[in-house]
C-alpha cells in the first residue's frame, strides 16, 4: 500500500454527508465495517461518523430482495385499466411497451422499456453481484464494479417514469364521459419497487469493494 | 502520523482513498485514480448566477404546477389536469401510495430543495452562513436522488402519445415549464453544492 494510501489505514474518516475529513476515534481499528460502536459526531454537520455505512450488506440485502418481492407482482398485475363504452382493457407494463410499440412510437417503447423493465432488472443483477463480490472480498473488477455501482445510482430512479404516466393519463381521462383510465394495483407494486430499489443502492457501501485481499495493486 | 491537517486532504467517497487536496483551475474536475469517482470540481457559477438560477427555478416550478399539462378533447368535450389533480385522482382512485409518492417526488421535495438553496445562496453571497445552515445542508444531502421533476417530463410525453391513439392531445403551458426547469435541474446537477462548507467560513455566521 504506498501510492495510494485509504483512510482506514491512516485513521481518519470522511463525513458521507459533508465530506470534512476527521480524525478517528481513537483505537479499535478493528470494530471497522460492522458499525459496531465506533460511531462519533462529525464537528461540522453532526451527523454520525462511520469507517463504512451501517450494517450495509445486511440492509442492501434486505431491501434489495424486498424489491425483488414487490416486483413480481409490479409486472404480473395490470398496471392500469383503461374502458371506452364497448371495450375495457387491462394494461401490464410489457403490454404497455408493446402497445406504444405497435402504435408506431418504437422509439418511446424503447425508453419506457428500459426505464421498466431494463433498469430495475440491472439493479437486481448489479447488486446482486456487487453484495456477493464483495462479501467475497473478491478483487475481481474492482474499477468496473465500481463504475457498475455509480451507473446504479445515476439512473435508478428513471424506473418511476411508468407510474407517472399512470397518474398522469388517470388525471387527464377521469372526468370524461365516454372513457375512463384507472390505476390498478400493480402500479402501487411497481412503485414500491423502485423506493425499495433506490433504498437498497443507498445501503450499499461502495468503499467495501475494496476492502478485501489487495491484489489488485 | 505527521501528515498535516485534515483539511489539506480529501476522501474519496467510493473508496476511501485518501488524497492531498489540489487546487483546481476553472471548470475542474479532479478524479480518483483508484476507482474513477469524482473527487472534486470547481465552481464554474458563482453564488449570485447560482442564486439567480434557483430563484427563476422557483418561479418556473410554480407556474410548472399551477399551469395545465396537458389538455384532452374528445368530441367537443375537453380535459386538462395539473400536478395536484393527478395527486388527487390518484388518492381517490385507491393508489394512495403512488399519490404520497408523486406530492414527494415532484411537489415537496422540489419545492423544499429549491427554497432551501435560494435561503443558503441569498446569504452565501454576502459571505455569511444562513440561519439554519447545518441543518439545512444536511437535509438538502439527504433529499438528493428523491426529486423527480425530469423523470416526469418524460413520463407526460409518454402519456401524450398514449392518450393521442384515442383523444386529441394538446400539450399546455404546464409541459413546457416542466420543461425548462428540466434544464435548470441540469445545470443544477454538475454544481458541488457541498462546496458551500468550505466557501461559507462558520464563525462569520
Ligand atoms: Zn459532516
Ligand atoms: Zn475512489
Amino acid at each position: 500500500m504506498s501510492a495510494l494510501p485509504r483512510a482506514t489505514e491512516l485513521g481518519l474518516i470522511a463525513c458521507t454527508v459533508c465530506g470534512l475529513v476527521c480524525r478517528n476515534v481513537p483505537g479499535d481499528p478493528q470494530l471497522d465495517g460492522d458499525g459496531v460502536d465506533d460511531a462519533m459526531a462529525c464537528p461540522r454537520c453532526g451527523s454520525t461518523l462511520r469507517r463504512r455505512k451501517a450494517d450495509s450488506y445486511m440492509r442492501t440485502w434486505a431491501l434489495l430482495i424486498a424489491a425483488f418481492i414487490m416486483y413480481i407482482p409490479a409486472n404480473v398485475l395490470p398496471i392500469m385499466r383503461t374502458a371506452s363504452l364497448n371495450d375495457i382493457d387491462d394494461n401490464t407494463i410489457i403490454s404497455g411497451v408493446v402497445e406504444l410499440w405497435v402504435k408506431g412510437a418504437p422509439n418511446l417503447a424503447i425508453i419506457v422499456f428500459t426505464a421498466s423493465i431494463v433498469v430495475p432488472m440491472l439493479k437486481f443483477l448489479a447488486l446482486g453481484t456487487l453484495l456477493v463480490s464483495s462479501q467475497l472480498g473478491s478483487g475481481w473488477a474492482r474499477v468496473q464494479r465500481a463504475k457498475l455501482y455509480r451507473l446504479v445510482e445515476l439512473i435508478g430512479y428513471w424506473s418511476m417514469l411508468d407510474v407517472f404516466v399512470v397518474a398522469l393519463l388517470t388525471a387527464l381521462v377521469r372526468f370524461s364521459v365516454l372513457s375512463l383510465v384507472e390505476p390498478l394495483p400493480g402500479v402501487i407494486f411497481f412503485g414500491l419497487t423502485v423506493v425499495l430499489t433506490m433504498l437498497a443502492s443507498m445501503s450499499f457501501d461502495p468503499r467495501l469493494i475494496w476492502d478485501g485481499k489487495d491484489t489488485d495493486d | 502520523m505527521g501528515m498535516g491537517s485534515p483539511e489539506a486532504l480529501l476522501i474519496c467517497e467510493h473508496c476511501d482513498t485518501v488524497y492531498r487536496r489540489q487546487l483546481l483551475s476553472r471548470g475542474d474536475v479532479a478524479c480518483c485514480t483508484r476507482c474513477g469517482a469524482e473527487l472534486e470540481r470547481h465552481h464554474r457559477l458563482g453564488a449570485n448566477t447560482l442564486l439567480a438560477l434557483a430563484l427563476t427555478a422557483l418561479i418556473v416550478f410554480v407556474q410548472a404546477n399551477m399551469w395545465p399539462i396537458v389538455t384532452l378533447g374528445l368530441s367537443g368535450q375537453f380535459s386538462s389536469t395539473t400536478l395536484w389533480g393527478m395527486i388527487i385522482a390518484m388518492w381517490q382512485e385507491q393508489a394512495k401510495v403512488v399519490s404520497v409518492l408523486v406530492a414527494a417526488t415532484l411537489f415537496f421535495f422540489p419545492l423544499m430543495k429549491m427554497t432551501m438553496l435560494g435561503w443558503l445562496l441569498w446569504f452565501a453571497r454576502a459571505g455569511r452562513r444562513a440561519p439554519g445552515f447545518v441543518p439545512l445542508m444536511v437535509i438538502l444531502h439527504r433529499l438528493g436522488p428523491w426529486t423527480m421533476s425530469e423523470v416526469f417530463v418524460l413520463g407526460a410525453l409518454v402519456a401524450i402519445v398514449k392518450a393521442h391513439t384515442y383523444f386529441d392531445v394538446m400539450p399546455d403551458s404546464g409541459i413546457y415549464a416542466y420543461a425548462a426547469l428540466t434544464l435548470l435541474i441540469t445545470i443544477f446537477a454538475g454544481v458541488d453544492l457541498r462546496q458551500l462548507w468550505d466557501d461559507v467560513p462558520e464563525h462569520s455566521a
